[in-house]
């Protein structure tokens, strides 16, 4: 019997054999983001940082629903529209997790919440200078995904469509390209919205793809996240086989001579 | 004598501690546990290691911070 094997994702201090990272945010209830975590088979999980609720009573909370012994926290900088912000964010991040992995976003505009280049590279800088693990938020630019990967970052997320637009992979041509010239990880984070657009990222031969809404917001989040493996393992299962390759002319799978005579 | 205090801000909102307090002060008075909590004075973080070091000033901002679900 073959032995198929993958190898691990590695970031920085962190080894993952799942290479799907899920979202922690908008599920309907705690219990539904417990299951769809747990079915989904994902090692490490977004969160986000935000004002504690004061006044109100302190019951569980985030912290609560995610072992630590099974899932990496990966604090995010949503809601960042400048470096220092994100900066900040990060450092309050790293204190809370007592990790060092940050994903780094930092936006451009609240529609699109596409990153913005320029502050997105200035806090990439700061953060990895002060010893970060940074995982990088970016557009489907090749330009920027190199700076990126210049000023020190672990790894380039390129957004497949918008933060919780469900549209896919809009660009796959620019996404090959960074993939052909990235010597980081390339981890397609924001838009997927089911099972077939997480399959065509790893056929693109994304190292992993990191998703939220497209679970959380579900109709039934707990299957679409079983969905969601699977197509994560098939999608990386066909792009370690090598495909075939396009054809515009058949090519016959059965042998062509032998046939008996024909009438 | 009524205990002097001090006007700061948490979290966007106004709130008075009395003078003298520290950072620890502020969150053993909101009714947490500094190992749930990330705090920041005036836009620094504040180690958990310095809360019982760190006394907090008239006009301060401060932020209680911790982790909520996101993508």
């Amino acid at each position: 019997m073959t032995a198929l094997v993958d190898s691990p994702l590695v970031l920085g201090q962190h080894s993952f054999t799942s290479r799907l990272f899920l979202g922690t945010g908008k599920y309907p209830s705690m219990d539904s983001m417990v299951e769809s975590l747990a079915i989904s088979g994902t090692q490490c999980v977004t969160v986000a940082v935000r004002r504690m609720q004061l006044g109100a009573p302190q019951g569980k909370t985030l912290l609560d629903y995610l072992p630590r012994d099974k899932y990496v926290l990966l604090p995010n900088t949503a809601g960042c529209f400048d470096a220092d912000h994100a900066v900040r964010t990060a450092l309050l991040g790293r204190e809370l997790g007592m990790g060092d992995l940050v994903k780094l976003e930092v936006l451009g505009d609240p529609q699109t919440l596409l990153p913005d280049p320029i502050g997105t590279l200035d806090a990439a800088k700061t953060l990895v200078k002060d010893g970060f693990t940074v995982l990088c938020y970016t557009s489907d630019d090749p330009v920027l995904a190199k700076r990126l990967e210049d000023v020190g970052v672990t790894a380039v997320m390129p957004a497949g469509a918008p933060i919780g637009s469900g549209q896919g992979i809009l660009n796959p041509n620019n996404i090959r390209i960074i993939l052909e010239r990235a010597k980081v990880p390339v981890i397609v984070d924001a838009g997927v919205g089911t099972a077939s657009d997480v399959s065509i990222a790893f056929e693109l031969g994304a190292h992993g793809v990191l998703l939220n809404t497209g679970v959380a917001s579900a109709k039934e989040p707990v299957r679409m996240a079983r969905a969601m493996k699977a197509a994560a393992e098939a999608g990386r299962d066909a792009f370690l086989a090598g495909r075939i390759p396009k054809k515009l002319y058949a090519t016959a799978s059965s042998p062509t001579s032998g046939v008996i005579a024909g009438e | 004598m009524e205990q002097a205090q001090l006007r700061i801000t948490v979290n966007g909102e106004p709130r008075a501690v009395p003078s003298p307090s520290t950072v620890a002060d502020l969150v053993a008075s909101l009714g947490l546990r500094a190992d749930q909590v990330a705090v920041e004075r005036n836009k620094k973080l504040v180690r958990r290691a310095q809360h019982a070091e760190t006394s907090l000033c008239d006009g301060d901002e401060v932020e209680v911070v911790t982790f909520f679900g996101g993508g």
